[in-house]
């Protein structure tokens, strides 16, 4: 009907993706990345990667870089509405299924599903890694700042604003 | 008459009432201002220790079953935690405290970058924010990887793998391979627990 709204083809879009985004919002970011950048041109990959960055600084669910996809797309409206887009579908059907399972008697399947799940998403997780590295990491010392934090914030409980402000340093230093 | 037993279940040591709409929306809203580089720390935090809304039993079941739905975790965990305290009316009032406020900030974030984002000095520390995020994500990874390494199941890494080479380096589309993967994935799982059973 209004298929050349970018709102509607904000909604359409990222309603759909929640609906597959199984394992989080670190699991659809090659998704995310896919339908941005690579099929409908809305951003360029540096783009894409300073949204990343935005979202990790910022305070609140790292889902939000769809709210920055959004504004790209259009504006403020397109904001909120990839924001809605992308948040609300799942919530009610988490809500609706919620209310299913607590009923008794259909505990064994949760946990199946959920172990089942696990590999996948953590497989999805490291495909987003590497796509957001290929972009990010062009210069050696790039890729020897990820690989430190990565080693850093893998074996220390150092809080994660610190590493991202340490990165933040770096590159106004000229460094990376 | 048999309330000297011992009581098999020890009772929770919850708050009595129920929390307010206006306390849920608060309540969230603080954690996902607090919650730089992820909300789900802070929210055990809030939901299990300050308010004790929830035994930390029920707070993992509940975020068990967010984790295995579709969509961003935290933000279903807050429709279904609200909702489990105070009906629908609470679920919603979780979800706009959890989204409204960082919203705000990200759109503010995404104005002041389509400004200035070309600025020289942004773009170099934006890159340098950049490599680290990814390296933050390899870590969360890493840590996640590590119990099925430990288990040394080989069916979990082979499908693991098999998912990372189809989104990350052949970039086939999620849904595709999703419908392909979930089905393998649940239905070996199964076998292999009733394996296990037998």
């Amino acid at each position: 009907m209004t298929g050349h709204s970018p709102i509607w083809s904000l909604i359409s879009t990222f309603g759909l993706m929640s609906l597959f985004a199984v394992g989080g919002a670190a699991a659809a970011v090659p998704e995310m990345h896919r339908i941005a950048v690579e099929v409908n041109h809305w951003m360029t990959d540096k783009q894409f990667a300073d949204a990343y960055a935005i979202a990790q600084l910022s305070p609140g669910p790292n889902v939000l870089i769809v709210t920055l996809i959004g504004y790209a797309v259009a504006g403020v409206p397109g904001a909120l509405a990839a924001t809605l887009a992308m948040c609300l579908p799942t919530a009610l059907l988490a809500y609706y299924v919620s209310r299913l399972l607590n009923r008794p008697s259909q505990s064994r399947w949760p946990g199946l599903i959920q172990a089942a799940l696990v590999p996948l998403s953590i497989g999805l997780m490291a495909a987003s890694a590497l796509i957001l590295a290929q972009s990010t990491d062009r210069s050696i010392a790039a890729l020897l700042l990820t690989a430190m934090v990565a080693v850093v914030a893998s074996v220390s409980r150092v809080n994660p604003l610190w590493l991202l402000l340490a990165g933040g340093m770096l590159g106004f230093a000229g460094i990376v | 008459m048999s309330s000297g037993s011992a009581p098999a279940v020890q009772e929770p040591d919850l708050a009595t009432a129920p929390p307010s709409l206006v306390a849920l929306f608060l309540a969230f809203a603080r954690m996902s201002l607090a919650g730089f580089g992820g909300v789900l720390v802070f929210a055990r935090r809030a939901i299990v220790e300050q308010h004790r809304w929830m035994t930390a039993d029920e707070f993992n079941e509940t975020f068990a079953l967010c984790h295995f739905l579709p969509g961003p975790n935290i933000v279903n965990l807050s429709m279904v935690f609200g909702s489990r305290l105070r009906g629908i009316a609470g679920g919603v009032a979780a979800f706009a405290g959890l989204l409204l406020p960082p919203t705000l900030i990200m759109t503010a974030l995404a104005i002041a970058y389509a400004r200035f984002g070309d600025l020289e000095v942004l773009r170099r520390i934006l890159a340098g924010i950049s490599c680290a995020a990814v390296g933050l994500l390899i870590a969360v990874v890493f840590r996640m990887m590590m119990p099925l390494l430990k288990r040394a199941d080989p069916f979990a890494v082979i499908l693991m793998l098999g998912v990372f080479l189809a989104i990350g380096v052949l970039r086939l589309p999620l849904q595709a391979v999703l419908l392909i993967a979930i089905p393998i994935s649940i239905g070996l799982t199964y076998f292999l627990r009733r394996k296990v059973a037998a």
